[in-house]
């Protein structure tokens, strides 16, 4: 047997290769960088490869191409998530720059490592077996367990990154089994043919696959921070590098998503009552607990970390269904979900300066009026983040409660909807520092202007509302990239 | 005026806030003063001639779609406004006593640092009321709905330096939000049953899709309710309302009396064919109204700050639309939307130009003898006391109240009982509102510095006496055919409605001419007697009176203190959310996390020897066990359970 690569083998994975590419030269620029000197350069790099990538995923929309014997697939589903992705890269790189400088990890290989995961990330969306699944699943993993730990000097950031790094091994160790057990009893890794084979009754009725596809809910329930599989977010999204916390609550968990989704509905569909009920019971669980959790938190970051637990369960509530309205609503949430909360991140980023940073509640006092335009932005995003009409946040959660309330689901619709009440409560909490507390003491000075932050705040909160008042077109995309999916069923 | 057109009217209060908001701090004061009062007066005179256009048009309805702003799958939300008889009755209160309360701030807030700041919410604010009320689609109206919300904390807590201005702010959104609850479950309902979100489709196609009685109409009106309920401070979650006082004056008369907090009523009056199809809902609907109005009057009569009487009576009142729209009078709930938004408009506005020339004291007890001093404020204010109190034949509120009192006593769905409810409603606003008169502008002065009091500027005292204005003669649309049959006049506000709302079942309705007069003359004789002893008792005896208040009987106590409401909410809902998430959830099943790992031992720690204590003091081998736990309950239940 020969091994050949073909021109649609490469082109089902443009966008990939290109970020990978970019990822090497990035490390080859950081070798030329002299001591001290600033990474410039590097970020630039980063940022062209990203724009590429992401006008790679661009030209893929419409394609139905497979790639190295049907292991990758080039399609609507796949290019909709990678310029996500992509789109996620491009703010962490904007808000990254003058962090690294400020707290003095500015190294070349953040933007490489940044790369290689989102590079990950792609392979898992266009993944059409799971080994290619787990190969991106690791990329990405890898990486991120590294971009934690990037504040060689405070303990905080290691035990962050040894935290992620042990955790995520181990629950590497279900995903593995799961996928092996799959195999076991259907003989296929292929994604589609394991959808194939289950529509054998003996097939189906077998244990193994069972028991396989219940070790990979686990497996997939660690990396989506699903509860209770969710422990290790709060310690590991506050003690990474703040850039890195925005990057992960929005990129690998998009990523994590659209494998699961493809594997649920591509390959599992046969099982889908049971999965669902599973997922139904998940999705209360999450949304409830991370909601209420957030009330009591002081530190920003790790209020986010729970919220971004809550918002899982919000999307997960939509996979329950898995209707093409549901899965619309997933890919189009994923989208606004990224914007409202990378600007959020970025308010954070910007607030702090190299003498700390500032990520308690009590250090934003009064800084609606410090910095007038920041706190409108905020104001935005926190609207979105709690689902006030004419944000992305909004319309993304009216489409999943829509869709869950038309397949009957009334009960999970109602508990999702009391848990956005409650998160009232705590996203409130931001506004009112913002607003309407007067500095005590030493007020928040005014931010430093840079134009890599601004440039973030500004693109999340138009897209915010863009999603918000004229989400026509990006709904269209979503509903039309998860048709391709469910045309098997 | 062309249909196409009709985008105009929102448009301008939007392009006002914009102004205002963008270039209002560096244009200052002046520009400021002329603008925002000028968009909401120009969107006025718009929608008078849209009112016009509207009488004439087929159907009696106008509308303009500008675009689609939801299109997805079966879902279609496009941006259609629409001028018909109810909202056009609304757009003429909105613009009107908008622009008059404009006005009136531009002299109550003259000299504060944020004037820019609050002209842009308050342009805003009318923005997103005309959206509410033109919105031809449910998803629209809520887009209105919680941009008035968010107008509304934002101008509560204008005043954040004073800590209860930012409390009351919070406190108004989540409790809305509550409410927002049932709203959007009840939107999320009504398309999967209806397919669609347009009001009008949903209103026809009711009796067909659901039927008459049947649990899930009953369901779906129920959470509507709960969302109208939020909105419009009802029993039990009328508690942001009267905190929403430490919000400016003008505020409070624009957005919690005149417009805002009448938002529920809209709602449920817009959707009066599904409403009538659920007599356990309207059952519901009229006791919320009817307790809450009697629960918040008895609140009033024992308080001393004079715009906290007015919010408690704002509840009041609001109930008894409730109380209207429960046994199916729809009109006539929305005529005394009508004739309260004059007159509490007017008494909240008088007020403000009492603590504007009191330099911000707001304790009934330290004014007296005010009419003396401000002869035009106390005259409106006076006039808008004889009109919220029933003051017959003349006033408007006695047309209006009159009216819901009838419709409770002798409509199918009404009964002794609730008009009793009225009847005693009715008793103690008579009373609260002229202890209140008697307090502040008759009887001995109490003030301090009597000699600095002076009446207010004309751009404040022209508002007043434009509303008293209305409030005399905005009942004179409703005069009821027992009065005015002889006469030969007719009720036009009847007239205007008729074939509107749908109707409640024909069933055993009484009463007939004889009766309405007999109880009318009833209900006049007793809150004629109520004015009388609330004057006196608070003029002549005001010694006595207040002598007797610092002894603090027990139910008075009880009374100034709400009943306690407050308090009982926090230690019954607050509280336990807060031990839940901290105790329960945050510190037993999920670990507190890194403030217990890190510590002194940790830090001094290098390499493979710090993984390992990490890895020992027992935070990640409980997230392991608890990831096994999970995952032996997802194994179980799928390979054991699903068999």
């Amino acid at each position: 047997m020969t091994f050949q690569i073909t021109q649609t083998d490469l082109q089902t994975i443009l966008p990939e290769l290109i970020l990978f590419g970019m990822g090497m030269l990035v490390l080859v620029v950081e070798l030329f960088r002299r001591p001290g000197a600033s990474t410039l350069p590097q970020a630039l790099v980063a940022l062209l490869g990203i724009s590429a990538s992401g006008y790679g995923a661009y030209l893929q929309l419409g394609l139905d191409l497979k790639g190295f014997s049907g292991e990758v697939i080039a399609d609507d589903y796949a290019a909709v998530f990678k310029m996500v992705f992509a789109a996620t890269a491009f703010l962490t790189v904007l808000i990254s720059t003058r962090y690294l400088a400020d707290r003095k990890m500015d190294f070349g290989e953040y933007y490489a490592l940044l790369l290689f995961a989102v590079g990950g990330m792609m392979v898992m969306a266009s993944a059409l077996d799971l080994l290619m699944v787990f190969v991106g699943l690791e990329i990405l993993s890898i990486s991120s367990y590294i971009l934690c730990g990037m504040l060689r000097h405070d303990v905080k950031s290691n035990e962050s990154a040894m935290k992620y790094f042990l955790l995520g091994a181990f629950a590497t160790g279900f995903l593995l089994y799961g996928m092996a057990m799959i195999y076991g009893a259907t003989g296929t890794i292929h994604i589609r043919e394991i959808g194939m084979a289950l529509t054998n009754p003996d097939t189906f009725a077998n244990p193994l696959v069972w028991f396989g596809m219940a070790l990979l809910l686990v497996g997939f329930g660690f990396k989506l921070s699903i509860v209770p599989f969710h422990m290790w977010t709060p310690d590991v999204y506050e003690g990474a590098p703040t850039a890195v916390t925005a990057f992960l609550s929005a990129g690998p968990k998009a990523a994590g998503f659209a494998a699961l989704i493809r594997l649920l509905v591509e390959a599992l569909g046969a099982m889908r009552g049971e999965w669902s009920q599973v997922l139904w019971v998940l999705a209360a669980l999450t949304m409830t607990l991370g909601n209420v959790v957030a009330i009591q938190q002081n530190n920003i970051k790790r209020m986010l970390a729970y919220s971004s637990i809550a918002h899982a369960g919000y999307i997960l509530a939509a996979l329950v269904v898995s209707t093409s309205e549901g899965l619309g609503a997933v890919v189009f949430y994923t989208l606004a979900y990224t914007l409202m909360n990378m600007g959020i991140f970025a308010v954070l980023i910007l607030a702090s300066g190299p003498d700390k940073e500032r990520v308690t509640f009590d250090d934003f006092k009064g800084f609606g009026y410090v910095s007038p335009a920041v706190g409108l932005a905020t104001l935005v995003f926190v609207l979105s983040l709690i689902g006030i009409p004419l944000t992305g946040g909004f319309v993304g959660k009216f489409q999943i409660f829509k869709a869950v309330v038309e397949q009957g689901y009334i009960w999970l619709a109602v508990i999702g909807v009391v848990n956005s009440v409650v998160s009232v409560y705590y996203y409130l909490r931001i506004l009112v520092v913002f607003y309407m507390t007067p500095p005590q003491g030493e007020p928040a000075p005014k931010p430093v202007f840079h134009p890599g932050l601004a440039a973030a705040i500004l693109v999340s909160a138009v897209g915010v509302l863009y999603l918000g008042i004229l989400p026509s077109a990006w709904l269209e995309l979503s509903s039309r990239s998860v048709s391709v999916l469910l045309a098997g069923f | 005026m062309m249909n196409d057109s009709l985008w105009i009217i929102p448009a301008l209060p939007l392009a006002g806030f914009l102004l205002n908001g963008l270039l209002g701090r560096k244009l200052g004061p002046v520009f400021v003063s002329l603008l925002g009062p000028g968009v909401v007066g120009a969107a006025f005179v718009l929608s008078i001639m849209a009112f016009n256009r509207m009488l004439q048009a087929p159907g009696l309805t106008i509308s303009q779609t500008l675009f689609t702003w939801i299109q997805s799958g079966n879902l279609n939300v496009p941006v259609t406004l629409l001028v018909d008889r109810l909202s056009g009755l609304y757009l003429l209160i909105i613009t009107g006593i908008g622009f008059v309360i404009h006005l009136f701030a531009v002299g109550y807030m003259r000299g504060e640092a944020g004037f820019w700041r609050f002209f842009a919410y308050l342009n805003l604010f009318i923005f997103f009321m005309l959206i509410l009320v033109m919105a031809s689609s449910l998803l629209l109206l809520f887009v209105g709905w919680e941009g008035v919300g968010l107008c509304s904390y934002l101008l509560i807590g204008y005043y954040f330096e004073k800590d209860s201005a930012a409390a009351a702010a919070k406190k108004a959104f989540v409790v809305n939000r509550i409410g927002d609850f049932g709203f959007i479950v009840a939107s999320l309902m009504l398309f999967w049953l209806f397919g669609t979100l347009e009001m009008a489709g949903i209103n026809q196609q009711a009796s067909v899709v659901l039927g008459a009685g049947s649990l899930m109409v009953t369901t779906v009106t129920l959470l509507l309710f709960v969302g109208a309920a939020g909105k419009s401070a009802q029993i039990p979650l009328y508690v942001w309302l009267p905190d929403a006082m430490e919000g400016p004056t003008p505020v409070s008369a624009l957005i919690h009396a005149a417009t805002m907090v009448t938002a529920g009523l809209y709602l449920l009056a817009r959707m009066s064919h599904l409403f009538v199809l659920s007599p356990a809902t309207l059952a519901v609907v009229a006791a919320v109204g009817a307790a809450t109005a009697l629960f918040s009057a008895t609140i009033a009569l024992a308080q001393n700050d004079i715009k906290r009487v007015l919010a408690y009576s704002t509840c009041s009142q609001l109930g008894y639309m409730f109380l209207a729209m429960g046994v199916g009078a729809f009109g006539a709930g929305v005529f005394h939307v009508m004739t309260h938004a004059f007159f509490k408009a007017l008494l909240f506005l008088a007020a403000g130009s009492v603590i504007t020339a009191l330099h911000h004291e707001q304790d009934m007890r330290k004014m007296g003898g005010l009419a003396k001093k401000m002869p035009i404020t106390g005259f409106t204010f006076l006039i808008g006391a004889l009109a919220i109190s029933g003051f017959p034949l003349i006033f408007s509120g006695f047309f209006s109240k009159d009216e819901i009192l009838w419709q409770a006593f002798s409509s199918p769905a009404g009964s002794t009982l609730l008009w009793l409810v009225g009847l005693i409603t009715a008793v103690l606003t008579a009373f609260y509102m002229f202890r209140a008169v008697g307090m502040a502008f008759f009887g001995a002065s109490r003030l301090e510095h009597p000699e600095h009091v002076h009446e207010s500027p004309w751009v404040m005292t022209l508002p007043l006496m434009i509303l008293a204005f209305l409030s005399v003669t905005g009942g004179w649309l409703g005069i009821p055919h027992s009065l005015g049959g002889g006469l030969g006049i007719t009720n036009r506000m009847e007239h205007y409605f008729e074939g509107f709302f749908a109707q409640v079942p024909a069933g055993a309705g009484h009463g007939d001419t004889g009766t309405e007069l007999g109880l009318m003359a009833l209900t006049t004789v007793l809150a004629l007697g109520a004015m009388a002893l609330g004057y006196r008792m608070f003029t002549v005896n005001r010694e006595r009176a207040l002598a007797w208040d610092q002894t603090d009987p027990m139910v008075w106590k009880v009374l100034r203190n709400k009943y306690y409401v407050d308090e009982l909410y926090n230690l019954v809902v607050w509280r336990p959310l807060h031990w839940v998430s901290d105790k329960v959830l945050w510190k037993t099943v999920d670990v507190k996390g890194i403030d217990g790992t890190v510590n002194g031992a940790a830090r001094a720690a290098r390499g493979m020897g710090w993984v390992l204590r990490l890895a020992q003091n027992g935070m990640i081998e409980i997230y392991a066990v608890s990831m096994v736990a999970g995952a032996v309950l997802v194994v179980g239940y799928l390979v054991f359970l699903t068999e």
